[in-house]
Protein backbone atom coordinates (compact mmCIF):
# COMPACT_ATOMS: atom_id res chain seq x y z
CA UNK A 1 0.00 0.00 0.00
CA UNK A 2 1.18 3.33 -0.33
CA UNK A 3 0.36 6.46 1.71
CA UNK A 4 -2.99 7.04 -0.53
CA UNK A 5 -4.00 3.50 0.81
CA UNK A 6 -4.03 1.89 -3.38
CA UNK A 7 -2.41 -0.82 -3.90
CA UNK A 8 0.95 -0.57 -5.40
CA UNK A 9 1.56 -2.36 -8.40
CA UNK A 10 4.38 -5.22 -8.53
CA UNK A 11 8.04 -4.02 -8.99
CA UNK A 12 10.17 -5.89 -11.44
CA UNK A 13 11.60 -9.06 -10.74
CA UNK A 14 14.97 -8.03 -10.86
CA UNK A 15 18.32 -10.28 -12.35
CA UNK A 16 21.90 -9.89 -12.20
CA UNK A 17 21.60 -8.90 -16.30
CA UNK A 18 18.70 -6.41 -15.53
CA UNK A 19 19.40 -4.90 -12.72
CA UNK A 20 21.26 -1.78 -15.09
CA UNK A 21 17.66 -1.24 -16.30
CA UNK A 22 15.64 -1.89 -13.37
CA UNK A 23 17.91 0.64 -10.66
CA UNK A 24 18.17 3.08 -13.43
CA UNK A 25 13.98 3.55 -13.47
CA UNK A 26 13.80 3.65 -9.38
CA UNK A 27 16.36 6.68 -9.61
CA UNK A 28 14.27 7.94 -12.45
CA UNK A 29 16.25 7.78 -15.45
CA UNK A 30 15.17 5.57 -18.89
CA UNK A 31 18.20 3.88 -20.21
CA UNK A 32 19.17 1.11 -22.49
CA UNK A 33 22.27 -1.12 -22.55
CA UNK A 34 24.69 -0.13 -25.70
CA UNK A 35 27.59 -2.29 -26.20
CA UNK A 36 30.63 -0.95 -25.85
CA UNK A 37 32.25 -2.16 -28.45
CA UNK A 38 30.14 -1.87 -31.80
CA UNK A 39 27.67 0.66 -30.06
CA UNK A 40 24.37 -0.93 -31.10
CA UNK A 41 21.59 -0.47 -28.43
CA UNK A 42 19.58 -3.07 -26.92
CA UNK A 43 16.52 -4.04 -24.86
CA UNK A 44 16.03 -6.26 -23.12
CA UNK A 45 18.82 -6.35 -21.55
CA UNK A 46 21.38 -9.47 -21.84
CA UNK A 47 25.28 -10.01 -20.74
CA UNK A 48 26.33 -10.50 -24.80
CA UNK A 49 26.33 -7.82 -27.51
CA UNK A 50 24.01 -10.52 -30.07
CA UNK A 51 25.77 -8.65 -33.30
CA UNK A 52 29.21 -8.74 -32.30
CA UNK A 53 30.04 -10.84 -29.37
CA UNK A 54 31.48 -7.74 -26.99
CA UNK A 55 30.90 -8.38 -23.10
CA UNK A 56 31.66 -5.07 -22.76
CA UNK A 57 28.45 -2.68 -21.81
CA UNK A 58 27.42 0.72 -21.68
CA UNK A 59 24.24 2.38 -20.11
CA UNK A 60 23.25 4.94 -22.47
CA UNK A 61 20.54 7.26 -21.22
CA UNK A 62 17.42 7.43 -23.46
CA UNK A 63 15.87 11.15 -23.96
CA UNK A 64 12.43 8.99 -22.72
CA UNK A 65 9.90 10.32 -26.09
CA UNK A 66 8.97 7.35 -28.30
CA UNK A 67 5.72 6.38 -30.27
CA UNK A 68 3.22 3.79 -29.27
CA UNK A 69 3.78 0.75 -32.03
CA UNK A 70 0.80 -1.51 -30.35
CA UNK A 71 -1.55 -1.50 -27.54
CA UNK A 72 -3.72 -3.46 -25.52
CA UNK A 73 -6.74 -2.76 -23.46
CA UNK A 74 -6.92 -5.04 -20.82
CA UNK A 75 -10.48 -5.77 -19.26
CA UNK A 76 -10.22 -9.33 -17.76
CA UNK A 77 -8.87 -11.39 -15.88
CA UNK A 78 -7.92 -8.48 -12.98
CA UNK A 79 -5.46 -8.28 -10.56
CA UNK A 80 -6.17 -6.44 -7.43
CA UNK A 81 -2.90 -4.52 -8.34
CA UNK A 82 -3.87 -2.76 -10.92
CA UNK A 83 -7.09 -0.26 -11.81
CA UNK A 84 -8.93 -1.75 -15.12
CA UNK A 85 -9.31 -1.33 -18.13
CA UNK A 86 -5.08 -1.24 -18.12
CA UNK A 87 -3.91 0.23 -21.22
CA UNK A 88 -0.96 -1.69 -21.95
CA UNK A 89 1.53 -0.17 -25.17
CA UNK A 90 4.83 -1.03 -26.93
CA UNK A 91 6.51 1.67 -26.89
CA UNK A 92 9.46 2.20 -29.39
CA UNK A 93 11.72 4.55 -28.27
CA UNK A 94 13.50 7.49 -30.33
CA UNK A 95 16.75 6.20 -30.10
CA UNK A 96 15.49 2.76 -31.67
CA UNK A 97 14.19 0.17 -28.53
CA UNK A 98 10.93 -1.35 -27.81
CA UNK A 99 9.49 -1.78 -24.33
CA UNK A 100 6.10 -3.03 -22.73
CA UNK A 101 4.68 -0.58 -20.71
CA UNK A 102 1.29 1.49 -19.56
CA UNK A 103 -0.06 4.60 -20.91
CA UNK A 104 -1.29 7.31 -18.30
CA UNK A 105 -3.68 10.18 -18.60
CA UNK A 106 -5.59 9.28 -21.58
CA UNK A 107 -9.00 7.33 -21.85
CA UNK A 108 -8.75 4.19 -23.35
CA UNK A 109 -10.76 5.26 -26.51
CA UNK A 110 -8.40 7.82 -27.40
CA UNK A 111 -4.78 5.23 -27.28
CA UNK A 112 -3.89 5.33 -31.22
CA UNK A 113 -0.96 3.61 -32.95
CA UNK A 114 2.06 6.21 -33.50
CA UNK A 115 1.03 8.42 -30.70
CA UNK A 116 3.88 10.33 -29.39
CA UNK A 117 4.90 9.50 -25.90
CA UNK A 118 6.97 10.56 -23.25
CA UNK A 119 8.24 8.47 -19.77
CA UNK A 120 7.25 9.60 -16.29
CA UNK A 121 7.45 7.02 -13.41
CA UNK A 122 5.26 5.83 -11.52
CA UNK A 123 6.05 4.00 -7.62
CA UNK A 124 5.74 0.29 -7.60
CA UNK A 125 6.59 -2.53 -4.60
CA UNK A 126 9.52 -2.76 -2.93
CA UNK A 127 10.50 0.86 -2.91
CA UNK A 128 10.81 0.48 -6.65
CA UNK A 129 9.88 3.21 -9.86
CA UNK A 130 8.35 1.92 -13.22
CA UNK A 131 8.22 4.18 -16.43
CA UNK A 132 5.43 4.49 -17.67
CA UNK A 133 4.36 6.78 -20.68
CA UNK A 134 1.89 9.61 -21.42
CA UNK A 135 0.75 11.74 -24.49
CA UNK A 136 2.37 14.93 -25.75
CA UNK A 137 0.99 17.19 -27.79
CA UNK A 138 3.08 17.56 -31.27
CA UNK A 139 3.54 20.76 -32.72
CA UNK B 1 21.15 -19.65 -47.52
CA UNK B 2 19.94 -22.89 -47.19
CA UNK B 3 18.18 -24.95 -45.13
CA UNK B 4 18.39 -28.08 -43.68
CA UNK B 5 15.09 -30.10 -43.36
CA UNK B 6 14.12 -33.55 -41.53
CA UNK B 7 15.31 -36.68 -43.65
CA UNK B 8 11.50 -37.01 -45.13
CA UNK B 9 9.05 -39.82 -44.14
CA UNK B 10 12.05 -40.73 -41.47
CA UNK B 11 9.05 -41.91 -39.04
CA UNK B 12 5.74 -42.50 -38.24
CA UNK B 13 2.67 -42.04 -36.04
CA UNK B 14 1.43 -45.23 -34.72
CA UNK B 15 -0.79 -44.53 -31.89
CA UNK B 16 -2.67 -41.58 -30.27
CA UNK B 17 -4.32 -41.42 -26.57
CA UNK B 18 -6.28 -39.31 -24.61
CA UNK B 19 -7.94 -38.77 -21.57
CA UNK B 20 -11.63 -36.86 -21.52
CA UNK B 21 -11.46 -33.55 -21.67
CA UNK B 22 -12.82 -31.59 -18.26
CA UNK B 23 -13.05 -28.23 -16.05
CA UNK B 24 -11.99 -30.37 -13.34
CA UNK B 25 -9.74 -33.94 -13.85
CA UNK B 26 -9.93 -34.80 -10.01
CA UNK B 27 -6.35 -36.44 -10.32
CA UNK B 28 -3.15 -35.51 -11.10
CA UNK B 29 -1.26 -34.36 -14.03
CA UNK B 30 1.36 -37.57 -13.79
CA UNK B 31 -2.11 -39.68 -13.38
CA UNK B 32 -4.02 -37.86 -16.93
CA UNK B 33 -0.34 -39.05 -18.65
CA UNK B 34 0.01 -42.65 -17.81
CA UNK B 35 -3.91 -42.61 -19.02
CA UNK B 36 -3.05 -41.50 -22.15
CA UNK B 37 0.21 -42.88 -22.75
CA UNK B 38 -1.10 -46.08 -21.82
CA UNK B 39 -3.91 -45.66 -24.36
CA UNK B 40 -1.45 -44.34 -27.18
CA UNK B 41 0.80 -47.32 -26.63
CA UNK B 42 -2.28 -49.82 -26.91
CA UNK B 43 -3.71 -48.32 -30.11
CA UNK B 44 -0.16 -48.83 -31.28
CA UNK B 45 -0.56 -52.59 -30.63
CA UNK B 46 2.85 -51.70 -28.76
CA UNK B 47 3.79 -53.03 -25.47
CA UNK B 48 5.43 -50.44 -22.56
CA UNK B 49 8.28 -51.96 -22.83
CA UNK B 50 8.74 -51.31 -26.41
CA UNK B 51 9.13 -47.89 -25.46
CA UNK B 52 12.53 -46.16 -25.30
CA UNK B 53 11.85 -42.40 -25.84
CA UNK B 54 9.90 -39.46 -24.39
CA UNK B 55 9.59 -36.18 -25.68
CA UNK B 56 7.23 -33.19 -23.99
CA UNK B 57 7.23 -30.06 -23.09
CA UNK B 58 9.54 -27.94 -20.48
CA UNK B 59 6.15 -26.67 -19.15
CA UNK B 60 5.06 -30.18 -18.55
CA UNK B 61 4.25 -30.66 -15.22
CA UNK B 62 5.08 -34.33 -15.34
CA UNK B 63 8.37 -35.70 -13.64
CA UNK B 64 10.16 -38.11 -16.31
CA UNK B 65 11.58 -40.22 -13.54
CA UNK B 66 7.57 -40.77 -11.90
CA UNK B 67 6.35 -41.43 -15.65
CA UNK B 68 9.17 -44.12 -15.98
CA UNK B 69 7.98 -45.58 -12.52
CA UNK B 70 3.96 -45.30 -12.59
CA UNK B 71 3.69 -46.59 -16.44
CA UNK B 72 6.46 -49.61 -15.73
CA UNK B 73 8.73 -47.93 -18.90
CA UNK B 74 11.86 -50.30 -18.81
CA UNK B 75 14.77 -48.56 -20.20
CA UNK B 76 14.51 -45.07 -21.68
CA UNK B 77 17.16 -44.11 -23.61
CA UNK B 78 16.36 -40.68 -25.66
CA UNK B 79 14.13 -38.16 -24.13
CA UNK B 80 13.82 -34.67 -24.30
CA UNK B 81 11.51 -31.25 -24.06
CA UNK B 82 10.72 -29.05 -26.33
CA UNK B 83 11.24 -25.14 -24.77
CA UNK B 84 8.10 -23.66 -23.46
CA UNK B 85 4.85 -25.49 -24.42
CA UNK B 86 1.97 -23.91 -26.88
CA UNK B 87 3.84 -21.94 -29.32
CA UNK B 88 6.30 -25.42 -29.59
CA UNK B 89 3.50 -27.60 -29.56
CA UNK B 90 3.82 -29.32 -33.06
CA UNK B 91 7.52 -29.74 -31.82
CA UNK B 92 7.51 -32.62 -30.52
CA UNK B 93 6.78 -34.26 -33.51
CA UNK B 94 10.35 -33.06 -34.75
CA UNK B 95 11.79 -34.27 -31.83
CA UNK B 96 10.70 -37.71 -31.59
CA UNK B 97 11.24 -38.49 -35.51
CA UNK B 98 14.65 -36.99 -35.30
CA UNK B 99 15.11 -39.24 -32.33
CA UNK B 100 13.98 -42.76 -34.44
CA UNK B 101 15.20 -41.70 -37.65
CA UNK B 102 18.48 -40.88 -36.30
CA UNK B 103 18.51 -44.44 -34.34
CA UNK B 104 18.61 -43.27 -30.51
CA UNK B 105 15.11 -44.28 -30.13
CA UNK B 106 12.89 -46.73 -31.90
CA UNK B 107 9.61 -46.16 -29.97
CA UNK B 108 9.34 -42.34 -28.75
CA UNK B 109 5.73 -41.27 -26.89
CA UNK B 110 5.19 -37.51 -27.04
CA UNK B 111 2.71 -36.55 -24.26
CA UNK B 112 0.94 -33.02 -22.35
CA UNK B 113 -0.51 -33.31 -19.65
CA UNK B 114 -2.38 -30.00 -18.25
CA UNK B 115 -4.66 -29.10 -15.39
CA UNK B 116 -5.07 -25.85 -17.04
CA UNK B 117 -8.65 -25.08 -15.47
CA UNK B 118 -8.68 -26.63 -12.29
CA UNK B 119 -4.29 -26.93 -11.67
CA UNK B 120 -1.85 -24.55 -10.66
CA UNK B 121 -1.70 -23.66 -14.42
CA UNK B 122 -4.57 -21.44 -15.01
CA UNK B 123 -2.66 -19.28 -17.83
CA UNK B 124 -5.40 -17.05 -17.68
CA UNK B 125 -5.32 -16.59 -14.08
CA UNK B 126 -3.69 -13.04 -14.03
CA UNK B 127 -0.97 -13.79 -11.76
CA UNK B 128 2.04 -11.57 -10.91
CA UNK B 129 3.63 -14.39 -9.13
CA UNK B 130 5.96 -17.05 -10.48
CA UNK B 131 3.63 -19.33 -11.95
CA UNK B 132 3.71 -22.84 -14.39
CA UNK B 133 3.63 -20.23 -17.02
CA UNK B 134 6.14 -17.25 -15.92
CA UNK B 135 8.83 -19.81 -14.85
CA UNK B 136 8.91 -20.92 -18.57
CA UNK B 137 8.65 -17.70 -20.77
CA UNK B 138 11.71 -16.44 -20.39
CA UNK B 139 12.84 -13.95 -18.15
CA UNK B 140 10.73 -11.31 -20.81
CA UNK B 141 7.07 -12.04 -19.68
CA UNK B 142 7.41 -12.06 -16.27
CA UNK B 143 9.92 -9.48 -15.91
CA UNK B 144 9.38 -7.14 -18.49
CA UNK B 145 5.23 -7.69 -18.48
CA UNK B 146 4.11 -8.48 -15.53
CA UNK B 147 4.94 -4.91 -13.45
CA UNK B 148 2.73 -3.41 -16.30
CA UNK B 149 -0.44 -5.70 -15.42
CA UNK B 150 0.61 -7.55 -18.82
CA UNK B 151 -0.10 -10.99 -17.10
CA UNK B 152 -1.87 -13.69 -19.32
CA UNK B 153 -1.16 -15.40 -22.60
CA UNK B 154 -3.93 -13.13 -23.92
CA UNK B 155 -2.69 -9.72 -22.98
CA UNK B 156 0.97 -10.45 -24.54
CA UNK B 157 -0.77 -11.67 -27.96
CA UNK B 158 -3.12 -8.82 -27.96
CA UNK B 159 -0.08 -6.50 -28.79
CA UNK B 160 0.73 -8.46 -32.19
CA UNK B 161 -2.87 -8.64 -32.69
CA UNK B 162 -3.52 -5.33 -32.29
CA UNK B 163 -0.75 -4.37 -34.77
CA UNK B 164 -2.55 -7.30 -37.23
CA UNK B 165 -5.71 -5.61 -37.28
CA UNK B 166 -4.19 -1.92 -37.68
CA UNK B 167 -1.88 -3.32 -40.83
CA UNK B 168 -4.52 -4.89 -42.42
CA UNK B 169 -7.98 -3.95 -41.30
CA UNK B 170 -8.83 -6.78 -39.87
CA UNK B 171 -11.71 -6.47 -37.18
CA UNK B 172 -13.21 -8.33 -34.19
CA UNK B 173 -16.25 -9.59 -37.00
CA UNK B 174 -13.26 -10.51 -39.02
CA UNK B 175 -12.01 -12.73 -36.29
CA UNK B 176 -15.67 -14.08 -34.93
CA UNK B 177 -16.45 -15.66 -38.00
CA UNK B 178 -13.42 -18.13 -37.53
CA UNK B 179 -14.94 -18.48 -34.55
CA UNK B 180 -18.44 -19.66 -36.12
CA UNK B 181 -16.79 -22.03 -37.87
CA UNK B 182 -14.73 -23.38 -34.87
CA UNK B 183 -17.49 -24.05 -32.72
CA UNK B 184 -19.65 -25.56 -35.70
CA UNK B 185 -16.84 -28.09 -35.51
CA UNK B 186 -16.90 -28.66 -32.18
CA UNK B 187 -20.51 -28.86 -31.75
CA UNK B 188 -20.76 -32.58 -33.38
CA UNK B 189 -17.47 -33.41 -31.66
CA UNK B 190 -18.07 -35.27 -28.44
CA UNK B 191 -15.20 -34.70 -26.59
CA UNK B 192 -15.54 -30.93 -26.95
CA UNK B 193 -16.45 -28.37 -24.66
CA UNK B 194 -18.33 -26.93 -27.34
CA UNK B 195 -20.04 -30.00 -28.00
CA UNK B 196 -24.36 -29.09 -28.74
CA UNK B 197 -23.25 -25.41 -28.66
CA UNK B 198 -22.45 -23.79 -31.64
CA UNK B 199 -22.59 -19.57 -31.99
CA UNK B 200 -23.27 -17.12 -33.92
CA UNK B 201 -21.53 -13.92 -35.30
CA UNK B 202 -23.97 -11.96 -32.90
CA UNK B 203 -22.77 -14.44 -29.58
CA UNK B 204 -19.14 -13.84 -30.64
CA UNK B 205 -19.35 -10.01 -31.07
CA UNK B 206 -21.63 -9.84 -28.13
CA UNK B 207 -19.58 -11.40 -25.86
CA UNK B 208 -17.00 -9.59 -23.32
CA UNK B 209 -13.89 -7.96 -24.32
CA UNK B 210 -10.58 -9.99 -22.41
CA UNK B 211 -7.86 -7.72 -24.54
CA UNK B 212 -9.75 -5.15 -26.25
CA UNK B 213 -10.44 -4.45 -29.50
CA UNK B 214 -8.58 -7.91 -30.31
CA UNK B 215 -9.84 -10.40 -28.27
CA UNK B 216 -13.06 -11.53 -27.22
CA UNK B 217 -13.95 -14.19 -24.30
CA UNK B 218 -15.59 -16.56 -27.70
CA UNK B 219 -11.84 -15.75 -29.05
CA UNK B 220 -10.24 -17.55 -26.12
CA UNK B 221 -8.96 -21.44 -26.47
CA UNK B 222 -10.73 -22.94 -23.86
CA UNK B 223 -8.82 -23.61 -20.97
CA UNK B 224 -9.12 -27.62 -20.06
CA UNK B 225 -7.79 -30.13 -17.72
CA UNK B 226 -6.53 -33.59 -19.70
CA UNK B 227 -3.83 -35.71 -20.95
CA UNK B 228 -3.20 -36.36 -24.86
CA UNK B 229 -0.47 -38.68 -26.29
CA UNK B 230 1.14 -39.50 -29.48
CA UNK B 231 3.36 -42.70 -30.09
CA UNK B 232 6.24 -42.47 -32.80
CA UNK B 233 8.34 -44.68 -34.36
CA UNK B 234 10.47 -45.64 -37.40
CA UNK B 235 8.72 -46.76 -40.59
CA UNK B 236 10.25 -50.30 -40.62
CA UNK B 237 8.59 -51.08 -37.44
CA UNK B 238 5.45 -48.94 -38.19
CA UNK B 239 4.44 -51.57 -40.97
CA UNK B 240 4.50 -54.06 -38.70
CA UNK B 241 2.13 -53.20 -37.15
CA UNK B 242 -1.69 -53.56 -37.30
CA UNK B 243 -3.29 -49.92 -37.66
CA UNK B 244 -2.90 -47.78 -40.32
CA UNK B 245 0.69 -45.97 -40.67
CA UNK B 246 0.76 -41.85 -40.23
CA UNK B 247 3.85 -40.56 -41.90
CA UNK B 248 5.72 -37.25 -40.91
CA UNK B 249 6.76 -36.53 -44.23
CA UNK B 250 8.48 -33.14 -42.24
CA UNK B 251 8.47 -31.29 -39.03
CA UNK B 252 10.13 -28.11 -38.38
CA UNK B 253 10.93 -25.91 -35.57
CA UNK B 254 12.18 -22.42 -36.22
CA UNK B 255 13.14 -19.90 -33.30
CA UNK B 256 14.15 -16.63 -34.79
CA UNK B 257 16.23 -13.90 -33.33
CA UNK B 258 14.00 -11.77 -30.89
CA UNK B 259 11.52 -14.21 -31.13
CA UNK B 260 9.42 -15.55 -27.93
CA UNK B 261 7.07 -17.67 -27.92
CA UNK B 262 3.61 -16.02 -26.61
CA UNK B 263 5.11 -12.52 -25.05
CA UNK B 264 6.85 -11.70 -28.70
CA UNK B 265 7.07 -8.24 -28.90
CA UNK B 266 10.30 -7.34 -29.97
CA UNK B 267 10.73 -8.24 -33.69
CA UNK B 268 10.41 -5.35 -35.79
CA UNK B 269 7.23 -6.10 -37.65
CA UNK B 270 4.76 -7.69 -35.18
CA UNK B 271 1.70 -7.95 -38.00
CA UNK B 272 3.86 -10.77 -39.42
CA UNK B 273 4.12 -13.83 -37.66
CA UNK B 274 7.73 -14.05 -38.61
CA UNK B 275 7.95 -17.47 -37.15
CA UNK B 276 4.89 -19.07 -38.89
CA UNK B 277 6.80 -17.53 -42.28
CA UNK B 278 9.97 -19.30 -41.62
CA UNK B 279 8.24 -22.82 -40.58
CA UNK B 280 6.44 -22.47 -44.00
CA UNK B 281 9.56 -21.96 -45.68
CA UNK B 282 10.84 -25.39 -44.23
CA UNK B 283 8.00 -27.75 -44.61
CA UNK B 284 7.11 -26.74 -48.07
CA UNK B 285 9.78 -24.46 -50.13
CA UNK B 286 12.16 -26.38 -48.72
CA UNK B 287 10.67 -30.22 -48.91
CA UNK B 288 8.84 -29.38 -52.49
CA UNK B 289 5.54 -30.59 -50.76
CA UNK B 290 2.87 -28.50 -52.15
CA UNK B 291 0.17 -26.29 -49.93
CA UNK B 292 -2.14 -27.23 -52.21
CA UNK B 293 -1.87 -30.89 -51.38
CA UNK B 294 -3.13 -30.22 -47.71
CA UNK B 295 -6.34 -31.64 -47.51
CA UNK B 296 -6.66 -30.90 -44.05
CA UNK B 297 -4.99 -28.40 -41.47
CA UNK B 298 -5.03 -28.11 -37.85
CA UNK B 299 -3.52 -24.69 -36.72
CA UNK B 300 -2.82 -23.35 -33.13
CA UNK B 301 -5.63 -21.25 -32.23
CA UNK B 302 -5.02 -20.28 -28.75
CA UNK B 303 -6.58 -17.18 -29.22
CA UNK B 304 -8.49 -15.98 -32.81
CA UNK B 305 -6.23 -13.79 -34.12
CA UNK B 306 -3.17 -15.76 -34.19
CA UNK B 307 -5.25 -18.41 -36.10
CA UNK B 308 -5.33 -15.37 -39.27
CA UNK B 309 -1.66 -14.47 -39.12
CA UNK B 310 -0.28 -18.01 -39.21
CA UNK B 311 -2.90 -19.13 -42.38
CA UNK B 312 -1.13 -15.99 -43.90
CA UNK B 313 2.84 -17.20 -42.54
CA UNK B 314 2.46 -20.28 -43.77
CA UNK B 315 1.23 -19.28 -47.35
CA UNK B 316 -1.96 -20.10 -47.64
CA UNK B 317 -3.27 -16.80 -48.47
CA UNK B 318 -1.78 -13.17 -48.95
CA UNK B 319 -0.66 -11.33 -45.67
CA UNK B 320 -3.97 -9.34 -44.77
CA UNK B 321 -6.18 -11.63 -46.33
CA UNK B 322 -7.32 -14.39 -44.15
CA UNK B 323 -10.18 -12.66 -43.37
CA UNK B 324 -11.46 -12.96 -46.99
CA UNK B 325 -10.00 -16.27 -46.97
CA UNK B 326 -11.93 -17.19 -43.80
CA UNK B 327 -15.05 -15.49 -45.07
CA UNK B 328 -14.96 -17.18 -48.35
CA UNK B 329 -15.99 -20.12 -46.46
CA UNK B 330 -12.09 -21.65 -47.15
CA UNK B 331 -11.83 -23.07 -43.58
CA UNK B 332 -15.10 -25.22 -43.69
CA UNK B 333 -14.98 -29.05 -44.92
CA UNK B 334 -16.00 -27.82 -48.23
CA UNK B 335 -13.88 -25.19 -48.46
CA UNK B 336 -10.07 -25.79 -49.69
CA UNK B 337 -8.53 -25.76 -46.53
CA UNK B 338 -10.74 -27.76 -44.03
CA UNK B 339 -9.47 -26.30 -40.61
CA UNK B 340 -8.96 -27.43 -36.70
CA UNK B 341 -11.68 -30.37 -37.80
CA UNK B 342 -12.23 -30.87 -34.16
CA UNK B 343 -13.29 -27.45 -33.34
CA UNK B 344 -9.99 -26.06 -32.37
CA UNK B 345 -8.07 -25.22 -29.25
CA UNK B 346 -10.83 -22.80 -29.11
CA UNK B 347 -13.90 -25.19 -29.68
CA UNK B 348 -12.63 -28.55 -28.04
CA UNK B 349 -9.95 -27.97 -25.65
CA UNK B 350 -7.04 -26.76 -25.04
CA UNK B 351 -4.05 -29.63 -24.43
CA UNK B 352 -1.82 -26.90 -25.34
CA UNK B 353 -2.09 -27.95 -28.75
CA UNK B 354 -0.96 -31.66 -29.07
CA UNK B 355 -4.81 -32.71 -28.99
CA UNK B 356 -4.59 -30.90 -32.64
CA UNK B 357 -2.14 -33.68 -33.74
CA UNK B 358 -4.31 -36.49 -32.55
CA UNK B 359 -7.32 -34.80 -34.79
CA UNK B 360 -4.75 -34.72 -37.58
CA UNK B 361 -4.19 -38.34 -37.71
CA UNK B 362 -7.36 -38.88 -36.73
CA UNK B 363 -8.84 -37.69 -40.32
CA UNK B 364 -5.79 -39.68 -41.91
CA UNK B 365 -7.54 -42.69 -40.64
CA UNK B 366 -10.75 -41.58 -41.84
CA UNK B 367 -11.89 -41.57 -37.76
CA UNK B 368 -12.42 -38.17 -37.57
CA UNK B 369 -15.81 -36.55 -35.97
CA UNK B 370 -15.86 -34.34 -39.15
CA UNK B 371 -13.81 -36.27 -41.70
CA UNK B 372 -12.48 -34.71 -44.85
CA UNK B 373 -13.45 -37.19 -47.67
CA UNK B 374 -10.38 -38.90 -49.15
CA UNK B 375 -8.09 -37.17 -46.70
CA UNK B 376 -4.12 -38.05 -47.07
CA UNK B 377 -2.02 -35.09 -46.12
CA UNK B 378 -2.39 -33.01 -43.52
CA UNK B 379 -0.91 -30.09 -41.53
CA UNK B 380 -0.30 -29.48 -38.05
CA UNK B 381 1.03 -26.12 -37.30
CA UNK B 382 1.36 -23.29 -34.64
CA UNK B 383 3.32 -20.63 -34.36
CA UNK B 384 7.05 -21.98 -34.70
CA UNK B 385 6.83 -25.53 -35.58
CA UNK B 386 5.19 -27.61 -37.75
CA UNK B 387 4.64 -30.80 -39.38
CA UNK B 388 3.15 -32.28 -42.38
CA UNK B 389 1.47 -35.64 -42.09
CA UNK B 390 0.69 -38.07 -44.97
CA UNK B 391 -0.72 -41.63 -45.93
CA UNK B 392 1.66 -41.94 -48.83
Amino acid sequence: MDTTGAALRPGPTVTDDSAVFWDAATGGRLVAQRCASCGVLRHPPRPMCPHCHSLAIEVAELAGTGTVYSFSILHHPKNPAFEYPVIAVLVDLDEGVRMVSNLVGVAPAEVRIGQRVAVEFVPAAGDTQLPVFRPIEVA
Amino acid sequence: MGRRVLTPNAASIVGIGATEFSRKAGRTELQLACESITAAVADAGLTIGEVDGLVSYTVDPVDETELVRSVGFQEINFSSRVPYGGGGSMGVLLHAAAAVASGVADVVVAYRSIRARSGATRFGGAKTLPSPTSGHSGTTAMQWCMPFGVLTPASWMGFNSVRYMHEYGVTSEDFGRAVVQLREYASTNPAAWGFGNPITLEDHQNSRWIVEPCIRLLDCCQETDGSVAVVVTTPERAADLPGVTVNIATASGAALFEQEIASDHYRKNLAVMEGAVATGRRIFDATGIDRNDIDVAMIYDAFTPILLMQLEGLGFCGFGEAKDFIAEGNLALDGSLPTNTNGGLIGEGYIHGLNLVLEATRQLRGTAVNQVAGARTALVANARTAAVLTLD
